[in-house]
């Protein structure tokens, strides 16, 4: 039974333990997502304030998640934490840890682009026609911020998808470690497994995330010539 | 003027962009040394019409001549074609990232070749007429409106077309800027230019033109000497487009 | 903090962070001569080549570069491709920068109005004089803050080319964790390693982006 190695895939339950692994992944995404969008947006609030204090330390804060690799902010808390303060964190509770305080500073500084791309005049012709300050803030300027974010947000999940991949290097058993651990098992009845079931993975990711991408940039397209 | 020969020449021009003609059968002829001016209400095709003599629209039926030659059928070398028909935009569309000099000898130098040096000695003749030799080393962005479509005609002007096309060139200007174009226009007539001119400003067409054309519905409905076509228009159409320049209580 | 520890396995960090440079500079060439290719194909709408690299482009955008490693690195053999692992390195950070460098170009190019490109066709420049007289000037002055973004990216995926067994940064810090268990030492040079080549990018970046942003041309 030499034929193809793509056969692997359908042995026994590998196909089911990658996707599990994969839900792995997208999982953790979620949950940083959601918390980067609630932290976020206290974040990007936060930004606008006019405490030079609060500004620079946000700034650096946000400096400093951006300029740092993911994969560093990873190793800072997976094995920092553990060395420094005896604090043992799993690689999963790590990774949303880090993927949050990562797309809590992207989101910050999306939520700050939005809150100050509202002219002044927006503001004020609300009011010129006689609507109170909380009507101002319904009806006129919360329903532009949600068109400018949620494109936004929507791509940042994709980006936080892919980026999750790296958790399997601080030993997440997602999809890449099923991967590993599938080709290992049959390294010697299916020598070339390697190339289909990495080639699977790299279709699955591009399968989870396309959809999101499409949607971010339709909707971003409908809502920029409305 | 009808002794001089036929410059440029439509014949039957039809443009469709799909949902029915912009241009139905269009014929118009412009002798050397004549200045035509297109009227007519918003969207009637007097723009799409000049953007075709220069192959900026493709036509789907008829022909344009050019010197008598068909310049609408089998392979065109249109940026030769282009070099004889220079044309004047609304938005001057000068090149943001080149001072003024540099936006009038591109042209000259990379298109026909020419000697820098020269050039540029023939830009700053052509800045001091248009009153903006001190501007040459400015960028467009520093320039007001009226400056920008000078320099814009001059930029035309410098390649040596042998027909001018004015696509509505004060439309986008301030009113007190409209004249100092205007009168760079009326010098060129003067001048035995010949020129084909798309505006809105009536008193100017009356001042400038050999021939008014005023198109309704993609169709040339009334053409004919400019003091005759203000006064006495023949046609019902031309009368009501007149009527609204009028302003009475 | 073990200060003696920290002086004495500096040099491997120097190493790590020239290979990282090194490979880092190689794939952000490589990538904006991919990115500017595909966003002519794109501009001048070249059928065939067209779809194929909106196809590039989604596939390249929506998978993560450490998935791409992988399949380069551990799965091609398998199908009688032999890549190195600097040659998997630079091909994975070109197949993804092509792509955010195309889309930089091309948001350039999209940004520069219809009517230059006609303006000066009725000059009689063509078509490719247009191009690179008129539109590439003006985009190019517009894609710079995102082709600098993209840069900085581009050379912070590198942290995961240890997974195909190259020496980097990430690689050394894993190694020193592992083998002395001296983890706040080999993170904080970890750190400044990274802050030491991408800080004074980034700060290059800002500076161009408010030049560019407030002054325009003619000044």
């Amino acid at each position: 039974m030499q034929d193809l190695g793509i056969r692997v895939l359908f042995m026994g339950n590998n196909f089911a333990r990658l996707m599990e692994g994969l839900w792995i992944t997208i999982r953790i995404s979620l949950i940083a997502v959601a918390l980067s969008i609630v932290f976020g947006i206290l974040l990007g609030m936060l930004m606008t304030v006019k405490n030079p204090i609060i500004r620079a330390l946000t700034k650096v804060y946000l400096e400093f998640i951006r300029i740092m690799p993911q994969l560093v902010l990873l190793f800072l808390v997976y094995f920092g934490l553990t060395k420094s303060f005896g604090i043992n964190l799993s690689g999963e509770v790590s990774a949303v840890i880090v993927f949050t305080l990562w797309g809590t500073g992207e989101m910050g500084d999306l939520v700050r682009g939005a809150l100050i791309s509202i002219p002044k005049h927006q503001y004020e012709s609300g009011e010129a026609i006689g609507l109170s300050k909380w009507q101002v803030y319904y009806h006129i300027i919360i329903p532009q911020i949600l068109t400018r974010l949620v494109p936004l947000a929507i791509n940042l999940t994709t980006r936080m998808i892919k980026t999750t991949s790296l958790v399997a290097l601080i030993g997440v058993v997602e999809v890449l470690k099923v991967a590993q651990q599938i080709i290992e098992a049959n390294r010697y009845t299916v020598p070339d497994s390697a190339l289909w079931i990495y080639g699977t993975i790299f279709f699955l990711y591009f399968i989870a995330c396309w959809p999101i991408s499409l949607v971010a940039k339709r909707l971003e397209k409908r809502w920029k010539t409305a | 003027m009808a002794e001089q020969p036929i410059l440029l020449e439509a014949k039957n021009i039809i443009k469709d962009y799909g949902s029915g003609p912009v241009l139905n059968e269009v014929s118009l002829q412009i002798h050397k040394g004549e200045v035509i001016v297109l009227i007519g209400p918003s969207g009637c095709g007097k723009s799409t019409f000049l953007r075709c003599m220069n192959g900026l629209e493709s036509i789907q039926s008829g022909q344009i001549l050019l010197d008598g030659e068909v310049i609408t059928e089998g392979k065109t070398d249109w940026p030769k074609v282009r070099q004889k028909i220079g044309m004047v935009f609304q938005n001057y569309e000068l090149f943001p990232h080149m001072s003024v000099i540099d936006n009038i000898v591109l042209g000259p130098v990379k298109v026909q070749g020419r000697d820098k040096k020269e050039v540029i000695k023939e830009a700053e003749k052509l800045l001091e007429r248009v009153g903006l030799l001190e501007k040459k080393d400015a960028f467009p962005r520093q320039l007001s409106g009226g400056q920008k479509q000078r320099v814009a005609i001059v930029r035309a002007l410098i390649l040596k077309p042998e027909i001018l096309l004015f696509d509505e060139v004060t439309a986008a200007l301030d009113p007190e800027m409209v004249r100092e174009v205007l009168d760079v226009i009326l010098e060129l007539a003067s001048e035995e230019y010949t020129m084909l001119i798309v505006t809105h400003e009536m008193q100017f067409a009356r001042a400038v033109a050999d021939k008014i054309v005023f198109i309704d519905g993609g169709k040339i409905v009334e053409s004919g000497e400019p003091e005759k076509f203000f006064t006495q228009p023949e046609t019902d159409r031309a009368r009501r487009f007149l009527n609204t320049f009028i302003y009475a209580k | 903090m073990d200060t003696e520890f920290i002086v004495e396995y500096i040099p491997h960090y120097v190493e790590a962070a020239k290979l990282t440079f090194r490979i880092g500079l190689i794939g952000i060439v490589l990538s904006l001569i991919v990115g500017l290719v595909i966003a002519f194909i794109q501009y001048f709408k070249i059928p065939v080549l067209k779809q194929i690299a909106s196809a590039y482009i989604e596939l390249s955008r929506n998978t993560p570069l450490l998935v791409q490693l992988f399949f380069l690195y551990f799965g091609l053999p398998k199908a009688g491709i032999c890549i190195s692992s600097e040659g998997c390195a630079i091909i994975g950070l070109c197949f993804l920068g092509g792509s955010y460098m195309a889309e930089a170009f091309r948001s350039g190019i999209e940004s520069v109005e219809k009517g230059q490109e006609e303006s000066a066709l009725a000059l009689g420049f063509k078509k490719r004089q247009v191009v690179g007289y008129i539109i590439l000037p003006q985009a190019l002055s517009v894609s710079i803050p995102a082709l600098c973004a993209n840069m900085i990216f581009l050379i912070k995926e590198t942290s995961v080319f240890s997974v195909v067994a190259l020496a980097d940064l990430m690689y050394v810090a894993k190694d020193l964790i592992g083998l002395y268990y001296k983890t706040d030492e080999a993170l904080l040079m970890l750190v400044v390693s990274y802050l030491i080549i991408l800080l004074p990018i980034s700060i290059v970046a800002a500076v161009l982006e408010r030049r560019l942003r407030y002054a325009g041309f003619g000044n």
